[in-house]
């Protein structure tokens, strides 16, 4: 086998790969299981873009908080929720990750330090100050991760927290996830400065972009400014230049992109693709080696959905449960 | 040992008791110490109009000043509660409630059922209501049906400094968000307050003045009007039952219907603005299960379809006063409770 040339050992490559490929299927069934009806209300899938969450989970452990999107099923399932748990959520079924009463848009896990996805674009940022304080109050040297898509980019309560968190010094990294449309609005028209490291400028943090389809572009990035956080050196901005595979919701059928345009990027921008071909070529993972995984987790989300559909659903008590502690 | 302090030093005292307890418990909001950042003294204010002052002195940097950024520090404040501190945000005036009201009612106030009860969010929001400062339309409002329309959120509006002190040392203990309504007339008024520690639990009403011709139920400054009204009444040979509710959400519906039963007669006073407000919401109750004790229609005396008035002659006119009070007392006692129709 040849020299390694990555900043990952193998076993984490291989790690970071199925996380991906995990992301991948996941959403894929979705998609499918969502055209025949099954699945109520709304989804938005996290394909194409499997490399940004990946690549920054890569850095954190459980006490470290991430507070997640309406995309939001790539950043639980890289922070290590668990996946039937999920399924079981967006099926609507007591053994759901919120126990149905969250769905897609609401996924959970504070035991994993996933702080929700969230129905209000934006509305993850100020939260994961908070979360950023308390780890600063209590010197747990936990640090915060907040997702915003371009589109909640402009969202006040994304700037006030870039402002907040500079100026109390905060553990907390923003993450922009520009996938060039919000919703349906580009980016180009709706985001009114050239680039996000001069937002990030402005309001006296490092910023930094990378190619969001190259997983090892972002996990070095990550982990730079994550280790600065964690030290102490503040806040920084990531911004990850990626694709969205499918629309913004399930059932768009992106009529505002250009001809060709899903199809070139899905041929020269798929995040696993390139992710597999650098692995291989260097000669450090077999393609075998991808392929066992790739049914494994084929295997797994058949399980999930399979286990989902069977689930109980809530019981009609469930409805007034859980409101308050105690009231 | 118990002297007299008013509701800003017993609010003042809750805080500073309950930091000394409980290391998680933190305070932040603009310009609750003063001065951050500039050259002159720290501890500046101590709150705009001071009642967060000395408690820097003795907690340092658990008081935090904010930037004038509502929505990112009454978050942060939330996402601090959700990762196991209990942080009081203090949002001075309440009607800055606009400014950040998705942190509080589609995250705060969500995160326990949406996550499936697997969260707890204990953040206090706390701040200044209702009319009388002269504050005008933006500073002066009691916006406190809006708080209690939301599910996941408790809501807490003291009359007196006794109770504010016990209610906010509850608040901050309690395990779900708390909006705390401080009604800024109230601030200088003083009671016999005991200097220890003591928590006064939620949805428990306070009856002031016990009497069976009629009940009147209300909260925060108009408390004080209608008890002014009772004395009034009492003069006259009528006497009323005053309940302060102390919480608004929960209620203690049992007191209410206790004594409506008993009384047969019920004015609800409110100095929020009259459409789907605490008055309607406790006539509406009261109705649907108490109807058969009454023995005269439901008075409702609230303040106006209006926004707050800056002229302090309008203003005056705004608040329900203890002769609207005690003129609502009268209609209920008028033959068959006839009374003409009490325009919005």
């Amino acid at each position: 086998m040849a020299q390694n040339p990555f900043p990952l050992g193998k076993d984490e490559l291989l790690k970071a790969y199925r996380t991906m490929r995990t992301i991948r299927e996941f959403e894929e069934r979705l998609h499918v299981d969502f055209a025949k009806g099954d699945i109520p209300g709304f989804v938005h899938l996290y394909a194409g873009e499997e490399a940004c969450a990946t690549g920054i989970m890569m850095h954190l452990n459980d006490n470290d908080r991430i507070a997640s999107t309406h995309r939001g099923h790539g950043h639980c399932i890289a922070k290590g929720v668990d996946v039937h748990a999920m399924m079981a959520e967006i099926y609507g079924r007591s053994t759901g990750a919120c126990r149905g009463k969250g769905g897609s848009m609401h996924i959970a896990d504070l035991s994993k330090g996933m702080m929700g996805a969230n129905g209000i674009l934006g509305a993850g940022a100020p939260l994961i100050c908070g979360a950023a304080l308390a780890a600063k109050v209590r010197g747990d040297r936990g640090v915060g991760i907040t997702f915003v898509g371009d589109g909640a980019s402009n969202q006040g309560t994304f700037l006030e927290s870039l402002n907040l968190a500079a100026v109390w010094n905060l553990p907390v990294v923003f993450v922009v996830e520009n996938n060039g449309y919000a919703e349906s609005t580009a980016m180009e028209w709706a985001v009114s400065c050239d680039s996000y490291v001069d937002r990030a400028t402005g309001f006296g943090m490092p910023g930094v972009t990378v190619d969001g389809t190259d997983f090892f572009a972002v996990y070095e990035a990550a982990g730079e400014i994550i280790r600065r956080a964690r030290d102490g050196g503040g806040p920084a901005l990531l911004e990850c230049n990626m694709v969205r595979f499918y629309g913004h919701f399930e059932g768009d059928a992106q009529t505002y992109r250009a001809k060709g345009e899903l199809e070139a990027i899905r041929a020269s921008r798929d995040c696993l693709t390139i992710l597999s071909e650098r692995v291989i070529e260097a000669g450090v993972i077999g393609r075998d080696e991808l392929q066992a995984i790739d049914r494994e987790v084929n295997a797994l989300i058949e399980d999930a959905t399979r286990a989902a559909k069977a689930a109980p659903l809530p019981t009609p008590d469930d409805l007034l449960r859980d409101v308050y502690v105690a009231y | 040992m118990s002297r007299k302090i008013s509701m800003k030093q017993a609010i003042n005292e809750a805080l500073d008791l309950e930091m000394r307890r409980d290391p998680t418990v933190i305070v932040m909001g603009e310009d609750i110490v003063g001065g951050t950042g500039a050259q002159g003294e720290d501890d500046a204010w101590g709150g705009v109009l001071g009642v967060t002052k000395g408690l820097y002195a003795k907690h340092g940097d658990r008081l935090m000043d904010t930037p004038l950024s509502e929505s990112a520090y009454i978050g942060a404040a939330v996402g601090a509660a959700a990762c196991g501190l209990r942080p009081v945000a203090e949002l001075m005036f309440l009607d800055f409630m606009g400014v950040c009201f998705d942190q509080i009612f589609n995250q705060a106030a969500k995160f326990r059922y949406m996550f499936g009860g697997k969260a707890e969010t204990p953040v206090v929001i706390r701040g200044m209501v209702g009319a009388g400062f002269r504050a005008a339309a933006q500073h002066s409002q009691m916006l406190t049906p809006l708080f209690t329309h939301i599910p996941g959120l408790k809501v807490v509006c003291p009359s007196n400094a006794y109770d504010a002190k016990g209610l906010l040392i509850q608040s901050i203990r309690d395990n779900d968000p708390v909006i705390f309504c401080e009604h800024k007339n109230l601030y200088g008024l003083e009671c016999e307050v005991p200097a220890e520690s003591y928590a006064i639990p939620f949805g428990e009403a306070n009856v002031l003045r016990d009497g069976d011709d009629v009940t009147i139920v209300s909260y925060g400054l108009t408390v004080h009007r209608a008890m002014e009204a009772a004395a009034a009444l009492a003069k006259d040979g009528t006497e009323a039952e005053v309940i302060d509710l102390r919480t608004l959400s929960p209620i203690d519906w049992d007191t209410i219907v206790e004594s409506v039963e008993r009384t047969g007669r019920l004015v609800v006073v409110d100095e929020a603005h009259p459409r789907c407000n605490l008055a309607t919401d406790i006539a509406a109750f009261v109705g649907q299960n108490a109807f058969g004790a009454l023995k005269a229609g439901i008075q409702m005396v609230t303040a106006p379809h209006t926004p707050v008035p800056f002229a302090p002659s309008l203003e005056d006119l705004y608040v329900p006063s203890a002769d609207s009070i005690a003129s609502a007392v009268k209609r209920t006692l008028s033959p068959k409770g006839a009374s003409p129709r009490i325009a919005a």
